[in-house]
C-alpha cells in the first residue's frame, strides 16, 4: 500500500489514510479493508476494540503507520496482528 | 493526503465547536467546512489555473485555501501591500485566476477577461450558499503557491505540496490536541507561509483561530484580553511594539496568554528578555522555518528560553538568541562552500531535508540530487546541538578566508547601553578581500561613542578578525514588512 491511500473498514465506518506505506494486509474488524469500502458484514466479536479519529496507528514493526480519519468499531490489524496507538512527544505549538 | 481533510476531521469530530472568529463574526468546523466545499465547487466552474487571494485575513482565506485544495487548484495568496507595478507582474504569472478580494485593484493593474474577479463578502456568501463539490481531489498535486518576498530580485513561486503540508501538520501537531478553551490569536498575512501554517495547524489541533486582520499593538492586547487568547504567533517587530505600548501604560489583562511562538525574523536579545520579564508565565517559542520547507524546522522551546535565561554559563544563557533544535521529523546539516559537511561551531550553510520540505519552485527544484534544500541560511550548531543563525549566506563576512556570523558581532554590539539596532556587513578590502562595517542606531538622546570605543568592546568580546574597520551612527535601519533586515542595502551606505 502507498502512502496517501486511503482505505475503508468493509465491517465499520472505520477510514484510514496510509502514512507509511509497506508490505501486507490492513484490515479492519477482522476483514480486509479496501479503497471502495464495499461492506461486508459486522466487525468480528474479538475484533472490536473500536478506532479513535486523529489517532495514528503502527505495526509491531513499526514499517506501516496510519492515520484514522474516521472512527468506527472495529479495531486495525496488519496480516491478523494487532496494530497499536502511536505515541508522540508532544511540541510546543510554533504557528 | 488532501489538506482539506484536516478539516473534514475537524469538522466530523466537533462539529459546532467555534473555529474561528473574525471582527466579530464566529464560525464553526461544519460551517467552515461547508463554505470551503460551497467554494470548490465555485473554483471547479470557474476553469481557474490559480486561487488568488487579495486581502486580509478572514474567513475568505479559509473557504478559498480549503475550497482550492477540494477542487485541486493551487492557492496563491498574494501581498497586497507590494507596489503596482510589482503585484501587476504576479497576477499576469497567475491568469487565468478565480480572485477573490480587491477587485477593482486587480482589474486595474491586470485587466484580462480570463480572469475571474470576486469581492470577499460575495464570494463567502456564493460559497456557502453553492452545492458541496461532489469529488474532491486526491491532494497529489501543489496545494499552495507562494511568492516568496526575496529580499532582491524577482519574486520565486515556491510550491508547496498537499505532501509537504500534511506531513508538516500530522508530523508537528497531534489531533484535537488543543485543550479546550483554547484560542490562537493570528496576525500574519494571509500570504505568509506562517499564516498558511496557523490556519492548518490551528484546525488540526482543534485550537480556535482569532484573526486579527490589521496589527496594531493596541488592538493586538485588547483582543488578547477580549477573547481569553492563549496562544499567538508574532514577528519581532510585532512584539517590539507591543512591548512598548506595555512600557507605556496600555496593560490589558493577558493572564490567559499560556503561549508566545515567534519567528520571521531575527529577535533582538534584549527584546526577547524583556518580554520573557513582562510577560512571566507565558511560555516562549522560537520557530525557525522557511516559506520553502512548509514552515518550522527547528524550535527553542519555552523551557529553553527560561533556562538560558537564567543560566550563568555563558554557553547556555547565548541560546536565547539560538532558533533552538532541530525538529525530530527532518535532518539538518551545517555545510561550506564545497558542500562538505561541518562540525560544531563552524559557520556554513544550512541545509534541510524531510518530507516537509519541498525546496520547489514553479521554474525549477531547488533541492540537490539527494533530497536536501540549501536554505541560503547561514548558521551554526553548538555543542548541544541548538542552531545559530547568521543570517543569509550572501551576507556572511569572509575576511581573510574566515566565514564571520554578522549576527555574533551585532549581538556584541548591542550589549552597548547607548546602542538599540545594529547590522554588520561586509565591506570590500583590498587587504583581506572583506573586513567588517557596523551600522548602529543609538537610543534616544545619547550621543554617539568613539569608534574606537566600539571597537574595544568587539574586541574584548570576540577574535580581532571580527573588530569593525567602520563604525557609522545613522537614524534607523532598513527592513521589510516581515522584519527582514535589508542588509544589502546597508552595504552600501560604507565608504569602498
Amino acid at each position: 500500500m502507498k502512502p496517501g491511500t486511503r482505505l475503508k473498514s468493509a465491517v465499520c465506518d472505520t477510514e484510514v489514510m496510509v502514512i507509511r506505506g509497506g508490505e501486507g494486509t490492513v484490515e479492519c474488524g477482522g476483514a480486509a479493508m479496501t479503497e471502495d469500502g464495499a461492506k461486508a458484514g459486522e466487525p468480528a466479536a474479538d475484533h472490536q476494540n473500536g478506532t479513535l479519529i486523529g489517532k495514528r496507528y503502527v505495526d509491531s514493526g513499526g514499517t506501516v503507520e496510519l492515520l484514522c480519519v474516521k472512527a468506527g468499531k472495529g479495531s486495525l490489524a496488519l496480516d491478523g496482528t494487532p496494530m497499536a496507538t502511536k505515541d508522540s512527544k508532544p511540541l510546543p505549538a510554533s504557528d | 493526503m488532501n489538506i482539506a481533510l484536516f478539516l473534514e476531521m475537524a469538522a466530523e469530530a466537533a462539529p459546532d465547536r467555534i473555529a474561528l472568529v473574525c471582527d466579530g463574526r464566529s464560525f464553526s468546523y461544519a460551517q467552515l467546512l461547508a463554505g470551503a466545499r460551497g467554494a470548490a465547487t465555485l473554483i471547479a466552474q470557474s476553469n481557474a489555473e490559480h486561487v488568488a487571494l487579495l486581502d486580509e485575513a478572514s474567513e475568505a482565506a479559509v473557504f478559498a485555501l480549503f475550497g482550492a485544495a477540494l477542487a485541486g487548484v493551487p492557492y496563491v495568496p498574494l501581498n497586497y501591500r507590494l507596489a503596482d507595478a510589482d503585484l501587476a507582474a504576479l497576477l499576469q504569472r497567475i491568469t487565468p485566476c478565480l480572485l477573490v478580494g480587491d477587485v477593482a485593484r486587480a482589474r486595474s493593474l491586470h485587466d484580462d477577461e480570463r480572469n475571474m474577479l470576486i469581492a470577499r463578502e460575495r464570494f463567502t456568501g456564493q460559497a456557502m450558499e453553492a452545492p458541496a463539490i461532489e469529488e474532491s481531489d486526491a491532494g497529489l498535486g501543489t496545494a499552495v503557491q507562494l511568492f516568496t518576498s526575496g529580499t532582491t530580485g524577482m519574486p520565486k513561486a515556491a510550491i508547496l505540496r498537499h505532501t509537504n503540508l500534511t506531513s508538516y501538520v500530522i508530523g508537528t501537531v497531534d489531533f484535537g490536541s488543543a485543550p479546550e478553551g483554547s484560542a490562537g490569536l493570528v496576525t500574519v498575512p494571509p500570504y505568509h507561509i506562517a499564516g498558511i501554517a496557523a490556519l492548518l495547524t490551528s484546525i488540526y489541533s482543534q485550537r480556535k483561530i482569532i484573526l486579527l486582520p490589521a496589527f496594531t499593538p493596541e488592538a493586538w492586547l485588547d483582543l488578547v484580553a477580549d477573547q481569553r487568547v492563549t496562544n499567538a504567533f508574532v514577528v519581532p517587530t510585532m512584539l517590539a511594539r507591543i512591548v512598548d505600548v506595555m512600557d507605556k501604560g496600555h496593560r490589558p489583562d493577558t493572564s490567559s496568554l499560556k503561549a508566545i511562538s515567534y519567528g520571521g525574523g531575527k529577535m533582538p536579545l534584549e527584546l526577547i528578555s524583556l518580554a520573557l520579564d513582562l510577560f512571566p508565565e507565558t511560555g516562549f517559542t522560537n520557530a525557525y522555518g522557511l516559506t520553502e520547507t512548509s514552515s518550522t524546522v527547528a524550535l527553542l522551546s519555552p523551557e529553553d528560553h527560561r533556562a538560558a535565561k537564567a543560566s550563568n554559563d555563558p554557553m547556555v544563557h547565548a541560546r536565547l538568541a539560538s532558533v533552538g533544535i532541530p525538529l525530530p521529523t527532518i535532518e539538518l546539516e551545517i555545510r561550506d562552500e564545497d558542500g562538505k559537511v561541518l562540525g560544531r561551531d563552524a559557520v556554513g550553510e544550512i541545509y534541510v531535508r524531510g518530507e516537509q520540505v519541498s525546496g520547489e519552485y514553479k521554474e525549477k527544484s531547488a533541492l540537490t540530487a539527494d533530497g536536501w534544500f540549501p536554505t541560503r541560511d547561514a548558521g551554526y550548531l553548538d555543542r548541544d546541538g541548538y542552531l545559530f543563525l547568521s543570517g543569509r549566506a550572501d551576507d556572511v563576512i569572509v575576511r581573510g578566508g574566515e566565514n564571520l556570523s554578522p549576527g555574533e558581532i551585532e549581538d556584541v554590539l548591542l550589549t552597548h547601553p547607548a546602542v538599540t539596532d545594529a547590522c554588520a556587513t561586509g565591506i570590500p578590502s583590498h587587504e583581506w578581500g572583506e573586513t567588517v562595517g557596523v551600522a548602529l542606531v543609538l537610543s534616544d538622546g545619547n550621543r554617539a561613542p568613539e569608534q574606537e570605543e566600539i571597537q574595544q568592546l568587539v574586541r574584548d568580546r570576540l577574535r580581532s578578525s571580527r573588530v569593525p574597520e567602520q563604525v557609522l551612527f545613522v537614524e534607523s535601519l532598513p527592513y521589510n514588512e516581515m522584519g527582514k533586515l535589508l542588509r544589502r542595502e546597508v552595504k552600501t551606505w560604507f565608504k569602498r
